[in-house]
């Protein structure tokens, strides 16, 4: 385990990227095997391999800010998915 | 060396003795050819030749593509977004798509050995872009390569990956074994990395040509890991290959779009048009090699040339 401290990074229209040291752990406590750092953890809920993202955000056109949402107004872009507000 | 005509008129990216000769001059770069003195890689007559090669490659890729626009002025903030457009907007014919539903092992042995040009040697021609990087862009580069590489750990280099698939589907794995049989537009697609890699001035174009690759790969690769269980052996390197890039990739994309060519276009604005244009040129090559393969294989026939045949030998 990596001594960096760690970071998480929203992606637009993508991942949460969980860089430096850290653990995932599944709601009962136990370790979630990672195999990698940095890792990218799933963020439109359609990943067949959650946790983890697999791509499949592009397929779906996910849309989501890197920044934080203002939970009011929208992002402004033309193609910003409708559902997500 | 004497000076030798090149052939003129034709599409260089279809002709076999181009794309061959370009594979070869580009090679001496990497792990050498069996036979040939090393002392070939700084020859100036040879490097006189790639260069004329080269002049023909990149008008066609222009041909292709469009000239890379001037860098500059702009805001490139949203350099991952003009990336995803041009994703988007690849309306080439999905090779990942047969092979998952409707491919034969044949086909899928067959699809091994043309990516076996570039896969054998996977991240090598985007690492020559290293030095010429720094801070954020380098980073994120470093970060993505240390994972291409196995993390330090040998048996997981992405090429060792490779190779192991190619082992369980009964291939010969050795370091360009199938060179003779690819055809121009497979080393095309490898030529275009390492014509944009070695040349500092196409540094912009190499990052480009990295993140549409991470961009497009975690979707397909799921689907040819699918398609190597369906068809190979039951041997857990048939598939380690395919699984194991729809996870990294799926790091990768992000930070290859938005840290490696986001980061690169603000701090060097005048390299972003060639940014786009290394993606551009990805996607046109990609999709003319899979539009070759998918056609042979609907002829019932294969992409592949004949092997070569030693005349004279022993003589």
């Amino acid at each position: 385990m990596s001594e960096i401290e760690p970071t998480i990074t929203p992606y637009r229209d993508g991942p949460l990227i969980v860089r430096g040291g850290f653990m995932l752990l599944d709601q009962d406590g136990n370790p979630i095997e990672t195999g990698r750092a940095p890792i990218a953890l799933c963020r439109c809920g359609k990943s067949r391999n959650r946790p983890f993202c697999d791509g499949t955000h592009q397929v779906v056109r996910f849309r989501a800010a890197s920044a934080r949402d203002d939970g009011r107004a929208g992002t402004g872009r033309a193609d910003e998915n409708p559902m997500s507000d | 060396m004497d000076a030798i005509d090149l052939p003129e008129g034709g599409d260089p990216l279809v002709d076999e003795d181009m794309q061959l000769a370009l594979y070869c001059c580009y090679e001496l770069h990497y792990r050498g050819l069996a036979g040939v003195d090393e002392a070939w890689e700084w020859s100036p007559s040879l490097l006189e030749l790639r260069g004329r090669l080269e002049e023909q490659f990149l008008a066609q890729l222009v041909e292709l593509v469009g000239t890379p626009e001037p860098g500059g002025g702009e805001d490139w903030a949203e350099m991952d977004l003009a990336l995803r457009a041009i994703a988007d907007s690849d309306d080439s014919p999905s090779l990942s798509h047969h092979l998952q539903r409707e491919g034969s092992a044949d086909q899928f042995r067959e699809f091994l050995m043309h990516r076996s040009a570039y896969q054998l040697k996977e991240a090598d021609p985007h690492s020559w872009a290293l030095p010429r990087l720094s801070g954020r862009p380098k980073a994120a580069l470093v970060e993505i390569q240390a994972d291409e590489y196995g993390g330090g750990r040998a048996e997981r280099i992405h090429a060792r990956l490779f190779a192991d698939a190619m082992d369980a589907f009964g291939l010969d794995s050795r370091y360009g074994a199938y060179v003779e049989r690819l055809p121009a537009s497979t080393l095309a697609t490898v030529n275009l990395m390492s014509f944009f890699g070695l040349h500092r001035r196409w540094r912009g174009a190499i990052i480009g040509h990295l993140a549409l690759f991470e961009m497009t790969s975690s979707v397909p690769n799921r689907r040819y890991g699918d398609a190597a269980r369906r068809l190979g052996p039951d041997d857990p390197r048939a598939t380690a290959f395919f699984d194991e890039h729809v996870e990294a990739d799926a790091v990768h994309e992000s930070v290859a779009a938005v840290d490696l060519a986001g980061g690169l276009a603000r701090d060097e604005p005048e390299v972003a048009g060639d940014i786009l244009f290394g993606a551009r040129a990805l996607i046109a090559l990609e999709g003319r090699w899979a539009s070759m393969l998918l056609k042979a294989w609907s002829q019932g026939s294969a992409a592949l040339l004949p092997p070569l045949v030693t005349v004279g030998a022993g003589a």
